[in-house]
């Protein structure tokens, strides 16, 4: 694993991009290991959406590790503005300067051009992101369905060039280009001006074997046994009708919590107690516990 | 042939099924191949979709084309692949939409033609249908009736639904925010003297509007004339997305984006293919809760429910899903057209489920209460009632 600050170079393969993000703990399939590494060999921004709870941030956070970048993150929410996300002028210093010509007298234009400077400038995700000064970054704008559509147009500068444009200062360039990984859960529909733009991948629910590596990875000391349990009954729920299916993150989660008590087979006990790992909804909690529980879970023992 | 030409070919199949590829994507999908490995056939295809494919939707469509394309890449079989996709797109068989409208533009002062005879209409207006008519609609019969007076009232007709506060900010010389910004940059043209602050207002504009509208057998007439008002306000503002129901749930926003009219209505009837059924409320909303209440209710939509609550499935899963719906919009609101008569009663199993879980009903079935409608929309909306956290 890279150290920070080392950074590594880009993988040269689409195998190489599926071991970097393997390393990270991050199983991905052929598909978005093909697409990650695109988005690394074209320097293109990559859009994933997805249902929550599939790993869509997760690559991002592995992505940096692996690479030895830092990560920089952006998590949108509505209303947020160019102050919030890119940069701010430190209003408090410069009214501090202009206080300070006034008393020595100073030039005006001179004035005028110091106090919008770098060093009156606050940095926010964004610039900090394409900053030349700083070591290279991957660039984290979460669930940018959260933000609203004048956000969306901000965007377009910085995933097109890897610039933002200051009008009192100039533009701002990135000397090495961030990989920029922008999510979405389809709360809100992104503009076709930002697809256009992106390498786009719609992360989807894993397969059983997919899953079953996952959970490997990621909650190395749940029994195997135990963990392909999980893993069949996880998919089984999936296919029931539920307001909100469960995610990776979920099956995770469930894993932790089944293990925590102990437990070395599932059992329909032990379900109950524990659907609120997996399960988020009342509606759904109400559906499942129980018979309807005892019933996949007998479907999945039967499988084995 | 070369990969570059191939490529080309590609693009232009995907274009002809409908995915909005440009030169951009071509150039861009050339140096995506150049960065895998090509003897791959899956990493070939991940990269080409991650590039041409833009939303979700359009992934099926672009794995078919795949599939049909990259077989094997000789001509004869391109040539095939092309002509099965051709024969999938619609075929003008029909007159172009906008046609009748030509023609009437041209009839202009010379005496109408007598109607041609048509076949008995069944007056429906009031019986719920058993069976499921998955039939296309005919939207010239809808022109040739008496409503098109009152259709060209309904497109008068300007939705100003209630203004909600954003969270943006605009400059605005009485606003209550200081602009720090905007004020420094101001008093260095007057050597650093602040002599007046630049202020800012926060942004107002319209929630979205989220209209779910029943097309059933009882309910189509009504539904046909609604749509001539739907589509004014779906092009007149941003954030409109409608939805029709019969057994099904169709979204048509898309379609109804169109500015004219036939099109939008030629379109919307290739789209639906349940008018005139029966009606499964409850089955639909459930289907609108699961695939679509995340992604359009946000930012504090208001919804409008279309439907005079006769369901054929009898209420079924009706209750449970218009409290969800409820619970995951700003304000519902119920338009029944059976509300016009004084002395109804909620009686029907499906009217009695949803009347617990909407803010408020009304009735639509004339000018005047579309106009009601139209006053109601615009005043804010009032406090809901907080019997959902009492119970």
């Amino acid at each position: 694993m890279a150290e920070p600050g080392a950074t590594v170079p880009t993988p040269k393969s689409v195998a190489d991009t599926a071991a970097l993000l393997a390393a990270g703990g991050y199983i991905a399939d052929i598909e978005l290991a093909t697409t990650v590494h695109l988005a690394l060999a074209l320097h293109r921004p990559l859009l994933l959406e997805g249902e929550p709870g599939t790993g869509k941030t997760e690559i991002a956070k592995v992505l940096a590790h692996g690479l030895g970048r830092r990560l920089v993150r952006l998590q949108c929410y509505d209303g947020m503005d160019l102050a919030n996300a890119a940069y701010e002028w430190d209003h408090a210093k410069q009214l501090m300067a202009i206080r300070l010509a006034e008393a020595g007298g100073g030039n005006r234009n001179e004035l005028a051009a110091s106090i919008f400077s770098r060093p009156y400038l606050q940095s926010r995700p964004l610039l900090s992101a394409i900053d030349p000064d700083l070591p290279p970054a991957v660039l984290l704008i979460d669930e940018l369905d959260r933000a609203d559509e004048p956000f969306e147009a901000f965007l377009l500068e910085l995933l097109a060039d890897f610039q933002i444009t200051i009008p009192e200062l100039g533009t701002i360039r990135a000397a090495i280009p961030p990989v920029v990984i922008l999510t979405s859960n389809r709360t809100r529909e992104v503009h076709d001006a930002i697809r256009r733009r992106c390498l786009y991948q719609w992360v989807d629910y894993p397969t059983a074997a997919r899953e079953r590596a996952i959970l490997a990875s990621r909650a190395p000391d749940v029994p195997e046994r135990l963990s392909a349990q999980i893993v069949a009954f996880v998919q089984k729920l999936r296919q029931s009708d539920l307001f909100k299916q469960p995610g990776v993150a979920e099956t995770i989660d469930w894993a932790a919590a089944l293990q925590h008590l102990d437990q070395q087979d599932l059992t329909a006990g032990a379900i109950d107690q524990t659907l609120g790992a997996l399960l988020k909804y009342q509606d759904d909690i109400a559906r499942i516990r129980g018979a309807e529980a005892a019933r996949l879970l007998t479907e999945v023992q039967a499988a084995a | 042939m070369s990969i570059p030409h191939n490529l080309v070919q590609f693009a232009r199949l995907l274009r002809r099924a409908g995915l909005p590829i440009g030169p951009a994507e071509v150039v861009t999908g050339a140096r995506a191949l150049t960065a895998i490995d090509l003897s791959e056939r899956m990493q070939a295809r991940a990269a080409l979709r991650a590039v041409m494919v833009h939303r979700h939707e359009q992934q099926d469509v672009f794995d078919q084309a795949f599939d049909l394309f990259w077989r094997d890449p000789a001509a004869q079989l391109q040539a095939a692949a092309m002509a099965l996709l051709d024969s999938r797109a619609p075929q003008d068989t029909k007159p172009a939409p906008g046609a009748r409208r030509v023609a009437e533009a041209m009839a202009g002062q010379r005496p109408r033609p007598p109607p041609e005879p048509r076949p008995p209409e069944i007056d429906a207006t009031m019986t719920m249908s058993e069976q499921e008519l998955l039939q296309g609609m005919d939207f010239e019969q809808m022109s040739a009736d008496q409503i098109a007076r009152a259709r060209a009232e309904i497109r008068r007709l300007r939705l100003p639904l209630d203004q909600q506060r954003t969270r943006r900010h605009r400059p605005n010389p009485t606003g209550p925010r200081i602009d720090l910004r905007a004020t420094l940059r101001t008093s260095l043209r007057r050597g650093g003297e602040i002599l007046a602050l630049s202020r800012t207002a926060p942004v107002t504009r319209p929630p979205p509007l989220v209209v779910l509208c029943d097309i059933s057998g009882s309910m189509a007439r009504y539904a046909q004339v609604l749509l001539h008002f739907l589509h004014s306000v779906a092009n007149d503002r941003d954030r409109v997305h409608v939805f029709l129901f019969g057994t099904r749930l169709s979204n048509i926003t898309r379609q109804l984006r169109h500015r004219d009219p036939d099109t939008a209505f030629e379109l919307i009837a290739h789209a639906v293919p349940d008018w005139s059924g029966g009606t499964r409320i409850g089955e639909t909303l459930r289907e609108f809760n699961r695939c679509w209440a995340r992604r359009v209710l946000g930012q504090g939509a208001v919804v409008l429910l279309v439907t005079d609550g006769l369901d054929r499935d009898g209420a079924a899963g009706l209750g449970e899903n218009m409290a969800r719906l409820h619970r995951s919009c700003r304000r519902l609101i119920w338009l029944n057209p059976l509300l016009r008569w004084d002395g109804f009663q909620p009686k029907s199993a499906g009217i009695r489920a949803i009347l617990p879980h909407v803010d408020e009903f009304r009735t639509i079935h004339s000018l005047d209460s579309l106009r009601d409608l139209v006053a109601l929309l615009s005043r804010p909306a009032p406090p809901r009632a907080k019997k959902e956290f009492l119970s």
